[in-house]
């Protein structure tokens, strides 16, 4: 544990030009890994949003990331010293302080915060119930942060004739959503987009082993053929109910059983992914106040369409059960629609010896006649030094849909990292 | 798909062309070569680590590193085969994890890990002779070209070598027109490569610039590719280039994408 001091000391000694000496030291004497970037990131909105700031980033971030190789497992800790202009705060974000051992040749344990993923998607989730960072996903932060950190233990045994994740979160840990803080939303209460004027609050589900969450995934792979089975027991990671008196927003209760399927097909490799959704709070959709149950729908496929450039599509699908029940309680003028459809494009470029990513990721919904562009660039001007940048366009015929409510956070980013 | 299929029909005359020429006598031999250089190059022992490290160095001068670790196993001589690739540097991709099964006469597999994400994305590997993590090898120079893509033709024998060009079955899907490697006629290593553009002309040239006797196999442990039209090379190191370490087929699975097997840390 006597590195645990060092950390302490480490932004000191990064400042001071010290961190090689610092990285060998802690490799050498004691099996620990260092590594870790300062950054600073700059973004603003591209029109006016009466309810927000015009600057829509703008913060200076170091990350500590720390691997102690022990006898029996890893021991990790990865955390952010965050200094946000744009809320004007300064904060410690501690992503992953986990501990990973090998109880049995078959078995994998990994316990404490840890960021998970798993599911077929690109950018689009059906099975991957772990918290996600919409808003920072959203203002141009580095797409690590997409995902957020599960205060979980995780189990992982591994078979001849399949593999099994279990997942147990103690505590619900719910996604980032658009509260209004720093991004506009339409609120239907209000039956207008709202933004700092009107800031969500939700009950927080925080009652530990009352208010949990499970995961378990099935997986197998059949000579490149990966097939996985899913299961999720826990509430809606994003608050799908409203509670009248507040008003205030809760996580309903939410179950979900899954599959998928992924194997290289004409030339690239094809996705297909499955998950019904059970809201089992309102299972005949007769409460307005809370999310009906849905199927998704998900197919995906990518290739590389030249050399160094590769190019993906995928069509994915909402569709809400009991709909005439939610239809006679729903505006029809906001209404969501019985079948929400999204398709997306990934266009991938590499230039210059791999050192200039050129990307666009859009996001396009017919039924919602709205979309999401997030065009990109990323450069590595040495192995250390990397320069990016990109748009955040949203756009939409109506102001309730998904992606057309974020309109007025359409932003432009860039940021400049220093990785040691 | 048109386009393939105009390319396997050139491929298809072309073959029938020249099985009825004189070649088909020398086939024997030079067959033998090549296969016994696959062998030298790709597969010694049943499975092997290494250390490596790629100093690339662009047009300008500017050079970049990588250093990672590479695991092998063949599931058989000359055919299948399984890479798991560990990168230590640099520190932006540390943890990274690279794994391909490679396959004979279709696609690769080939999975990436993510681990700041925890992701395990899914390759698409239709283009092997795409540069590999930024240096002017490719994917295929790493993990060998199959022997039975290209035609081959002993063009001259030396006191120490074989002189053998190669020439693509399906021109349609490379970059060069033909190959030329100089084969060690001792340990079939092949120990310099020169390739031709469409246009007849090189601009692209390997160089092993340092072979070793490593647990009884002859091994390449530094060796240059040059892009010659930008100037630019790539010099690859192999350190602790051990063979026959028992590595088990489950190192090359999903398991150990995520989480990386104790041969690859310390």
């Amino acid at each position: 544990m006597a590195f645990l001091g060092l950390i302490l000391l480490n932004p000191i000694t990064a400042v001071g030009g010290g961190v090689d000496e610092l990285q060998a030291t802690l490799s050498d004497k004691y099996r620990t890994d260092l590594i870790g970037f300062v950054e600073t990131r700059a973004g603003a909105r591209l029109q006016d949003d009466p309810y927000q700031k015009d600057a829509s980033l703008g913060e200076v971030r170091l990350q500590v990331d720390l691997n102690s190789d022990l006898d029996f497992g890893v021991l990790k800790l990865k955390s952010d010293l965050l200094g946000d202009l744009v809320t004007e705060e300064a904060i410690v974000e501690l992503r992953e302080l986990n501990l990973l051992f090998f109880p049995h040749d078959m078995i994998d344990v990994k316990v404490g915060r840890q960021v998970l993923t798993w599911g077929t998607g690109d950018l689009l989730f059906v099975n991957d119930l772990f918290p996600k960072d919409w808003e920072s996903f959203f203002i141009g932060r580095d797409v690590e942060y997409l995902k957020a950190p599960s205060d979980a233990l995780k189990t992982s045994v591994f078979m001849d004739l399949f593999n099994l994740d279990l997942i147990y979160v103690p505590r619900f840990n719910g996604s980032e959503y658009i509260d209004g803080s720093r991004i506009s939303y339409w609120n239907g209460l209000l039956g207008r987009t709202a933004g700092r004027d009107f800031i969500f609050v939700d009950d927080e589900r925080n009652k530990a082993f009352e208010e949990d969450e499970v995961h378990a995934r099935l997986n197998k792979n059949v000579g490149g053929l990966e097939l996985d089975g899913y299961g999720y027991y826990g509430y809606w990671k994003t608050p799908e109910g409203v509670k009248p008196a507040g008003p205030k927003l809760f996580y309903p209760g939410l179950a979900v059983i899954g599959a998928s399927a992924r194997n290289s097909i004409w030339g690239g490799i094809g996705n297909l992914e499955i998950g019904y959704y059970d809201s089992y709070e309102d299972r005949k959709g007769t409460d307005p106040l809370v999310r009906n149950s849905e199927i998704r729908f998900l197919a995906g496929f990518v290739r590389e369409l030249a050399r160094n450039f590769t190019g993906g599509f995928q069509y994915y699908l909402e569709y809400m059960q009991d709909y005439d029940e939610y239809e006679q309680t729903a505006d029809p003028a906001t209404a969501k629609d019985e079948y929400r459809h999204v398709t997306t494009v990934r266009l991938t470029r590499l230039l210059m010896n791999q050192t200039l990513t050129l990307s666009l990721f859009a996001y396009y919904s017919p039924s919602d006649e709205d979309g999401y562009l997030r065009p990109k660039f990323h450069y590595k001007v040495t192995d250390r030094l990397a320069v990016d940048g990109g748009i955040n366009w949203f756009f939409g015929a109506e102001d309730h849909t998904f992606f057309g409510q974020f309109e007025d956070a359409s932003n432009i980013y860039a940021g400049i990292r220093w990785n040691y | 798909m048109k386009r393939v299929l105009t390319f396997s029909f050139i491929a298809l005359m072309f073959l029938a062309g020249t099985l009825s020429g004189s070649e088909v006598e020398a086939a024997p031999q030079i067959e033998e070569i090549v296969d016994k250089a696959n062998l030298a190059a790709y597969y010694a022992g049943d499975d092997g680590r290494s250390d490596v490290k790629m100093t690339i160095t662009d047009g300008q001068g500017r050079t970049r590193n990588r250093e990672f670790v590479m695991l092998r196993k063949d599931i058989k001589d000359g055919g299948e085969q399984m890479f798991y690739v560990y990168f230590e540097k640099p520190s932006d991709v540390r943890k990274m994890v690279y794994l391909v099964h490679k396959h004979i006469g279709r696609d690769d597999d080939r999975w990436m890990y993510l681990a700041k994400l925890d992701l395990v994305k899914r390759i698409a590997a239709s283009d092997k002779r795409t540069s590999f993590v930024g240096s002017h090898f490719y994917y295929e120079d790493v993990s060998g070209r199959g022997v039975e893509e290209d035609r081959h033709e002993l063009v001259e024998e030396t006191d120490s070598h074989y002189v053998v060009k190669n020439t693509p079955k399906r021109p349609g899907e490379v970059e060069f027109s033909a190959y030329t490697v100089w084969i060690d006629k001792e340990t079939f290593l092949p120990m310099k490569a020169e390739y031709l553009d469409k246009g007849g002309s090189k601009y692209r040239e390997m160089e092993a610039l340092k072979t070793e006797m490593i647990q009884g196999f002859p091994t390449v442990t530094k060796s240059q590719m040059r892009d010659l039209r930008s100037g630019g090379d790539t010099v690859s190191e192999f350190n602790n280039s051990k063979y026959n370490i028992g590595l088990e087929q489950d190192i090359f699975s999903e398991r150990y994408l995520r989480r990386p097997p104790r041969v690859v840390r310390r």
